[in-house]
C-alpha cells in the first residue's frame, strides 16, 4: 500500500491531468478534480488490478456510474499503464478511444459504458452476482454524484444490493451539493442521505472526501464489513483546490480556457508523480 | 395440447441450465408468466429474483453479462421496450454486452390485461439499436429453437414470446438460424412476410386465397434484425407484391423492415398489416386480433390490395 504523501501527488498528478485534458479539448473539469482523491487511494493503492491484463478475473472492479468525470478515470488509467500517456491528449477528438462519456469498448480499464446517470449501481450489483457465481472474492466500487442520486433506478439498485447483502459492493458518492442546475439542495433535495441508505440495510460511513486518511480508513472498514453493502458519503468540493471552480455549478461541464488552466495548474501546484502533458 | 412462445423459451431455457452453465435468468416478479420458474427452481443458484424494476434488471443482466456469464432477462415486452429502454441501449446495447431480453405478451394477444400492457412499439424501438437482434417466434417450437441459438451467438437479443398457444407452422423446413427466414409455402402471385402469431394469420390467408385461386407464398420472417434481405429480394421478383403481417404497429416494425429493404433494392407494391397507430383494449386474444385488423381475412384484403396494386 503506497503512503498517504505518494497517494497526495498522484491525486494532484491526477488534478493537473484533467485541467490539461478538459482545456486543451473540452469536458467536465469540476467532478473529475473532486473525484481525484479518491480515485488515487483506489487505482494506486488498494484495488486489485492490473493494468497489462485488464481482464483477469479476480481483478476488483471500478465503476465510473458518473461518466461525465471520466478524465480523472482516463488519468489514472492512463498512469497505471493501461494505455500510453499521450493518449490522454485525445481526449474527446474524433476517433479518438477517450470518448466524452466512457466506452467499454474502446478503451482498456473501462468496466462499463457510462454517461446516462444512474445506471452503473446495477451495473456494479451484476458483477458482484457474477463473481459470485464463480467463487471470486473480488470488490467492486461504484462512484457516483450526488445529483445522480435523484435517479430513480439507483434506488431500485439500492434496494437489490440491501436485499442480497451485497457486501463486496462499495458506492462511493461525491457530494459536492453540485449540480447542472444549481445546488442540488436547491434543486432536488437529496437530504438526509446516510438515513435513507441505513434503512435499505446498507453500512454507511460519512468522510471528508479530500482527507487522504479519512479516505483509507473508510476503505479499509469496508473491506472489513461483511453483512451488507456500504456506502461511502464523501463531503467533496468541485473544482477543489482552484479557487475560481470551488463550489460553482458552472465548473460542472465547462472547460478552462488556457488562461484559466495556467491559473488552476498553479493552485494545484506540482506533483512528483510523472510529468506534466506537453501540448 | 397446444403451447405458446413463451412455454417454449420455458422449456429451452431450462435445458441451456444443464448444458450451458454460463447461462443466468433474471426476472422482475414475472416469474410464472414468462415460464422461468422452471430454470429458477432447478437452479436457483443462478435465478436472481429484482423484484418490479425493469430499470434495474437490464442494469444487473449487464453486470453478469459483463462477467462472462449468459443472462436471460425476463419481464413483458412493454416494460422491457419502453421502461427500460434507456438501459437497453446504454448497458446492453453500447456495452455489446451478452445480454438476452426475453419478453412475454408481445401485442394485442397480451389480452385482457389490455392497452398499457400491449406492446405495439417495441419492435420498432428494439430494431433501431445497434448491436441487437430482434427475434419474433412463431409458435412454441421456434421460440425453443430461437433461445438455444440466442445463448450460441453473441450479443444483445431481444426475443420476443407469444402469450396465447398456436398452432406449430414453423417445423420440417430446414433448421432454424438467425437472420434465415423460414419459407413456409410456395407461391407465385404475392408473398406473405409474417412473424410472430401472424405466421398462423398468414398460413389461413394463403389457404383462403387459394380457393380465389391465388398463390401465395408464406415467409416466416423471425428474425426482423438482421432482416434477410436475400428473402425479400428473391420473393419481391418472384411474385412482385408484398404483404407483410405482425402483431405490433404498421409503424417501423416488420412492415417498415420490409420497405426498407424494397425501396432501396427492389420497389415492388407493398401492404402493411398490423394496428394502425393505435393502442389496444381489454379483451380476448382472437376478438382483438380480428377487431383491430390482424385476422387472416385482412391479410387476404391486403393480398388482393397488394396485387390489384401491381397491375395499376
Amino acid at each position: 500500500m503506497k503512503s498517504i504523501n505518494e497517494i497526495k501527488e498522484i491525486s494532484t498528478r491526477i488534478k493537473r491531468d484533467v485541467i490539461q485534458l478538459t482545456s486543451h479539448n473540452t469536458g467536465h473539469p469540476g467532478g473529475a478534480i473532486g473525484a481525484a482523491d479518491i480515485i488515487a487511494e483506489l487505482y494506486f493503492s488498494r484495488m486489485n488490478h492490473d493494468p497489462k491484463n485488464p481482464d483477469k478475473e479476480d481483478r476488483d472492479r471500478f465503476v465510473l456510474s458518473n461518466g461525465h468525470i471520466c478524465a480523472a478515470l482516463y488519468s489514472a488509467l492512463a498512469r497505471s499503464g493501461y494505455f500510453p500517456i499521450e493518449e490522454l491528449k485525445t481526449l474527446r477528438k474524433i476517433n479518438s478511444r477517450l470518448q466524452g462519456h466512457p466506452s467499454r469498448k474502446d478503451l482498456p480499464g473501462v468496466e462499463t459504458s457510462s454517461g446516462p446517470l444512474g445506471q452503473g449501481l446495477s451495473i456494479a450489483n451484476g458483477m458482484v452476482l457474477g463473481n459470485r457465481l464463480k467463487n471470486i472474492n473480488a470488490k467492486v466500487y461504484c462512484f457516483v454524484g450526488d445529483g445522480e442520486i435523484q435517479e430513480g433506478q439507483i434506488w431500485e439498485a439500492v434496494m437489490t444490493a440491501g436485499h442480497y447483502k451485497l457486501h463486496e459492493l462499495c458506492l462511493i458518492i461525491s457530494w459536492n451539493d453540485i449540480q447542472i442546475d444549481g445546488r442540488v439542495k436547491d434543486v432536488m433535495n437529496i437530504e438526509p442521505i446516510a438515513d435513507k441508505f441505513k434503512a435499505f440495510g446498507w453500512n454507511t460511513l460519512e468522510i471528508d472526501g479530500h482527507n487522504l486518511h479519512q479516505i483509507r480508513a473508510a476503505f479499509d472498514l469496508f473491506e472489513q464489513f461483511d453483512n451488507a453493502p456500504t456506502v461511502i458519503i464523501a463531503r467533496t468540493v468541485i473544482g477543489k483546490g482552484v479557487s475560481y471552480m470551488e463550489h460553482k455549478p458552472v465548473w460542472h461541464g465547462k472547460a478552462p480556457s488556457l488562461e484559466e488552466a495556467e491559473v488552476a495548474l498553479q493552485e494545484i501546484g506540482p506533483s512528483s508523480f510523472g510529468e506534466d502533458l506537453v501540448f | 395440447m397446444q403451447l405458446s412462445g413463451r412455454d417454449g423459451f420455458g422449456r429451452a431455457l431450462l435445458e441451456l441450465g444443464e448444458t450451458n452453465e454460463k447461462v443466468v435468468a433474471l426476472c422482475a416478479d414475472l416469474a410464472e408468466s414468462i415460464r422461468v420458474h422452471y430454470f429458477a427452481e432447478k437452479y436457483p443458484q443462478r435465478y436472481f429474483q429484482i423484484g418490479i424494476a425493469e430499470q434495474d434488471l437490464i442494469g444487473t443482466a449487464a453486470g453478469l453479462a459483463l462477467t462472462g456469464f449468459i443472462p436471460f432477462a425476463t419481464t413483458y415486452a412493454v416494460f422491457a421496450a419502453q421502461r427500460a429502454n434507456e438501459q437497453i441501449r446504454l448497458a446492453a446495447c453500447y456495452n455489446n454486452a451478452n445480454v438476452k431480453i426475453a419478453v412475454s405478451h408481445g401485442g394485442l394477444t397480451c389480452g385482457e390485461d389490455g392497452a398499457s400492457h400491449q406492446a405495439l412499439e417495441d419492435i420498432a424501438s428494439m430494431r433501431v439499436m445497434p448491436n441487437m437482434t430482434v427475434i419474433v417466434p412463431a409458435d412454441a417450437e421456434e421460440a425453443y429453437e430461437a433461445t438455444k441459438a440466442a445463448a450460441e451467438v453473441y450479443g444483445p437479443v431481444y426475443l420476443r414470446l407469444g402469450r396465447t398457444p398456436v398452432p406449430v407452422h414453423t417445423q420440417g423446413f430446414g433448421s432454424f438460424e438467425i437472420g434465415k427466414a423460414r419459407k413456409l409455402r410456395d407461391g407465385s402471385d404475392v408473398t406473405l412476410i409474417a412473424a410472430g402469431v401472424m405466421v398462423d394469420k398468414a398460413i389461413q390467408a394463403s389457404e383462403l386465397l387459394a380457393q380465389e385461386g391465388i398463390k401465395a407464398s408464406v415467409i416466416n420472417m423471425h428474425t426482423i434484425k438482421p432482416i434477410d434481405t436475400d428473402t425479400i429480394i428473391r420473393e419481391a421478383q418472384t411474385t412482385g407484391c408484398i404483404v407483410t403481417a405482425e402483431e405490433h404497429s404498421i409503424i417501423g416494425g416488420l412492415g417498415g423492415a420490409v420497405a426498407e429493404v424494397l425501396s432501396e433494392s427492389i420497389p415492388v407494391p407493398l401492404v402493411r398489416v398490423g394496428t394502425k397507430d393505435t393502442f389496444g383494449e381489454s379483451g380476448e386474444p382472437e376478438a382483438l386480433l380480428t377487431k383491430y385488423g390482424l385476422a387472416a381475412s385482412d391479410i387476404v384484403a391486403a393480398a388482393r390490395k397488394a396485387i390489384s396494386m401491381k397491375k395499376s
